[in-house]
């Protein structure tokens, strides 16, 4: 079914393309001339997620996959529309903007998928077996070794706090954190820690107080901390900054010890039926094979593999896992939305460029 | 060729009891599965209509205004409260005055306006059925006053999954307490027949010339086969020991009666003289006779003993007997010069008894009195002292002593006092055999009577 609508569904995406070229980025894997060809589409970066794809391709010679990179809010507007016109868009859809996910799905965009790796998902990263969360990313706080002296590293949100207060803090203006408006996976960070704790509110304060910066996307602002245009930021993806750390031993990385909110990113399978091959990505995706892969790329955050991440990240106590579910809609409501942002807005307002 | 013509055994009673409690526990079960799936459905539907309604108030009391304008903060609470039912998505909506959808989704079902306050129903949500509720809140502030109304929903696949539990774990339990029933119920009836297999194993065992009664304790409801049992072994046992005494009877006395016969046909062979001859042959002709009826006499009893105990008993009257036994006129033939009178009472003389029997008692009665008696012989019917009383009377001195003494006894001996004896012997069974007796007696004024006395029926 899927298969023989591929022409027509790759037919109108040409036809979108035109309007939307959205995708950051494009990589074909797998050779070229095969019969069966999945088309990926995620936020993931495609160095990041590249080992894994690859080793999935090696099991099914014959396979083909197209990786295409998107930023959350487009990946999102994008199989929303691709939904609503009931177009296969993608075969498989693997988002950090997990609530966007969940919304998809609450929407019924999602086809359902049973098998014994999903089964063996825990309840917290699974809903309706339509929607699992496949990796483990810790959200942390990125600092400049050369810049900011070991005893000012801030372990936890209140460091960070007490630091930012004074009225000539050096932090005034140096303090990054992603854009909420532009990253999808930025709005969840900050929606969740809205949620986490009433530090936030203090932080919002902080942040408007001492003019900190709003920008996108986990690569810029990583090299931002590195080149000493920022000394802290907060809120970074733990995987992107690991990577970052392995190669530029300037950059330290903590993960805040008053909790860590752990991001597990959101697969689903859009359509009405799924894909049997898509289905067999994301059973290798869970499966032993394919969680050791993204251990090895820092997807999956374990101790034993936190590279450069200071002492205590692995601590459990602190770890705030992100639960797939419907609260998750909450985040997407437009009028919950559009206030957070508001604020968002007013306490950023000064420091955005 | 024993087993030919007897009837195919019906279903056993086990079988007949498993197929009636299966049927039963069938249509029951029925019944109940139906009852348990509604009941399964309306305490699902119970249980996650209370998840919407607390979801609705939660969302409606987190509606404040600002600037004149209804302001939501989606509470988390609200969806984790519907996240319960895990598997579910959900749909919800807050609309201002004028229906204007203020967040949420935008093409919700709502109920026509004019509905309460708190208010669920059916509806579809994407594609699924599910399960809305539509609250309305009212606001009377300085700068806005109109309704808001939140509408929460729900797809039904925990209702589903819950209703299916409750449903099998009914019927599991119901299985399992219908298949201990009949188990139960088996092992019980198998232990009531016990009995009766008991009763088979004895009667099977039994010597075929056991004729006793059957002697085992059986519940009450089977004793009733065992007495039904008893009474035909009984009668059995009974018609047994009078054909055993008729054949024993009969040969005995037989036997002499021939002897006499083959001597004097013997002595007629050798006798040369025609007129010694004529003699003998004469006698000859007198024994014949006397045998003829000694055989009539014993066929009769023969049969009177049979009725009595084979015949359906009627209503009689036995002045009936009397007077047909007068009419016939048997006794006209044996002794022409008798005279037999009728000695009736007017009012009915009633018995339950066998006519035949009767008639042939009487009639033995009459033969005698007529052989031996002298006139007037005269039969009689009537009732003295609750007893219905049937007598022959002659004038005569009535039989010797001895004869009378062997009353009861099967047979008498000798010559022709041999036919008395067997006359009141017949008559005598009939009186027995009917709960009555026999009386001889001579009677004061002179002349002889012998009576059957039997228990009369009251005339209705």
């Amino acid at each position: 079914m899927i298969h023989s609508l591929r022409p027509l569904a790759a037919l109108l995406m040409l036809a979108v393309a035109a309007s939307a070229q959205a995708q950051e980025a494009v990589r074909q894997f797998g050779p070229a001339d095969t019969s069966a060809s999945l088309i990926l589409r995620t936020t993931t970066d495609i160095a990041a997620f590249a080992p894994t794809v690859e080793a999935f391709l090696e099991t099914r010679p014959g396979l083909s996959l197209r990786y295409e990179q998107w930023g959350s809010n487009e990946l999102f507007a994008r199989s929303a529309r691709d939904c609503a016109g009931g177009i296969q868009g993608a075969d498989i859809v693997i988002s950090s903007g997990v609530h966007q996910i969940v919304k998809l799905v609450n929407d019924n965009c999602g086809a359902t998928w049973v098998s014994s790796q999903t089964r063996a998902q825990p309840a917290s990263l699974r809903w309706r077996d339509q929607v699992w969360g496949i990796s483990r990313e810790p959200a942390v706080m990125v600092y400049n070794r050369d810049l900011v002296f070991a005893s000012e590293v801030p372990r936890t949100r209140f460091d960070l706090l007490d630091l930012l207060r004074p009225d000539n803090s050096r932090f005034a203006g140096r303090v990054a954190t992603y854009d909420i408006k532009r990253s999808g996976l930025g709005f969840l960070f900050a929606y969740m820690d809205s949620q986490e704790a009433t530090t936030f509110g203090a932080l919002m304060e902080a942040f408007a107080r001492s003019g900190a910066v709003a920008t996108c996307c986990s690569a810029e602002i990583i090299a931002g901390v590195a080149r000493g245009d920022y000394l802290i930021a907060y809120n970074v993806l733990g995987s992107y900054a690991a990577e970052s750390a392995a190669a530029d031993p300037s950059l330290g990385i903590v993960a805040p010890e008053d909790y860590t909110l752990i991001l597990s990113r959101a697969a689903f399978l859009p359509g009405a039926a799924p894909n049997p091959e898509a289905g067999a990505f994301l059973d290798f995706i869970l499966s032993t094979e394919g969680e050791l892969s993204m251990v090895g790329s820092q997807l999956v955050m374990s101790p034993a593999n936190a590279i450069g991440i200071d002492e205590n990240a692995g601590e459990m106590t602190h770890q705030r896992l992100i639960h797939l579910g419907p609260q998750l809609l909450v985040a997407m409501d437009h009028m919950k939305a559009d206030r957070f942002l508001a604020l968002w807005q007013q306490a950023f307002s000064g420091g955005e460029r | 060729m024993v087993e030919e013509g007897r009837a195919a055994p019906g279903l056993s009673l086990s079988s007949r009891l498993v197929i009636g409690l299966t049927g039963l526990l069938a249509v029951g079960g029925l019944v109940l599965s139906l009852a348990a799936f509604a009941y399964g459905r309306s305490a699902a539907r119970q249980a996650f209509d209370r998840l919407l309604v607390g979801a609705a108030n939660d969302i409606a009391a987190s509606i404040t205004i600002m600037d004149g304008a209804p302001v939501i903060d989606l509470p988390v609470s609200a969806f984790e409260l519907l996240a319960l039912a895990r598997d579910d998505r959900i749909a919800y909506q807050v609309s201002g005055p004028g229906g204007s959808v203020l967040t949420g989704y935008d093409d919700l079902p709502r109920l026509p306006a004019g509905a309460s306050d708190t208010a669920l129903y059916d509806a579809a949500f994407g594609g699924e059925p599910a399960r809305f509720i539509q609250v309305t809140r009212r606001f009377a502030e300085r700068n806005f006053s109109g309704q808001v109304q939140v509408i929460v929903g729900q797809t039904l696949r925990a209702r589903t999954e819950l209703a299916f539990d409750i449903t099998r774990d009914a019927l599991l339990a119901l299985a399992v307490g219908g298949l201990a029933m009949l188990g139960f119920a088996v092992f019980v009836v198998h232990r009531a027949l016990r009995p009766l297999d008991r009763l088979a194993r004895e009667i099977a065992a039994r010597d075929p010339r056991d004729l006793t009664r059957i002697n085992a304790s059986v519940p009450r409801e089977v004793d009733t086969i065992v007495q039904a049992m008893n009474g035909f072994i009984g009668r059995l046992d009974h018609q047994f020991q009078t054909m055993k005494r008729l054949i024993s009877d009969t040969a005995h006395q037989i036997r002499t009666p021939v002897a006499a016969l083959r001597a004097q046909a013997d002595l007629a062979i050798q006798e040369d003289d025609a007129v010694q001859r004529a003699r003998i042959v004469e006698t000859f002709h007198g024994g014949t006779v006397r045998l003829s009826r000694l055989l009539d006499q014993i066929l009769s009893r023969a049969l009177v003993i049979h009725r009595g105990d084979a015949a359906r008993r009627a209503l009689i009257d036995l002045r009936d007997i009397a007077l047909d036994l007068f009419e016939e006129g048997d006794h006209r033939h044996i002794a022409p010069e008798s005279e037999i009178r009728l000695g009736l009472s007017d009012a009915p003389v009633e018995v339950m008894a066998d006519a035949l029997s009767l008639t042939e008692a009487a009639k033995n009665l009459l033969a005698n009195a007529v052989a031996h008696g002298r006139a007037p012989i005269i039969i009689g019917a009537d009732r003295a002292d609750g007893m219905a009383r049937l007598w022959v009377q002659d004038g005569g001195e009535g039989p010797p002593a001895h004869v009378r003494q062997e009353q009861g006894r099967r047979f008498a001996s000798g010559g022709a006092q041999r036919s008395v004896g067997l006359g009141i012997s017949i008559a005598q069974a009939v009186a027995e055999a009917y709960g009555g007796r026999l009386e001889m007696e001579n009677l004061s004024e002179g002349g002889f009577r012998v009576t059957i006395l039997l228990p009369a029926e009251e005339a209705a």
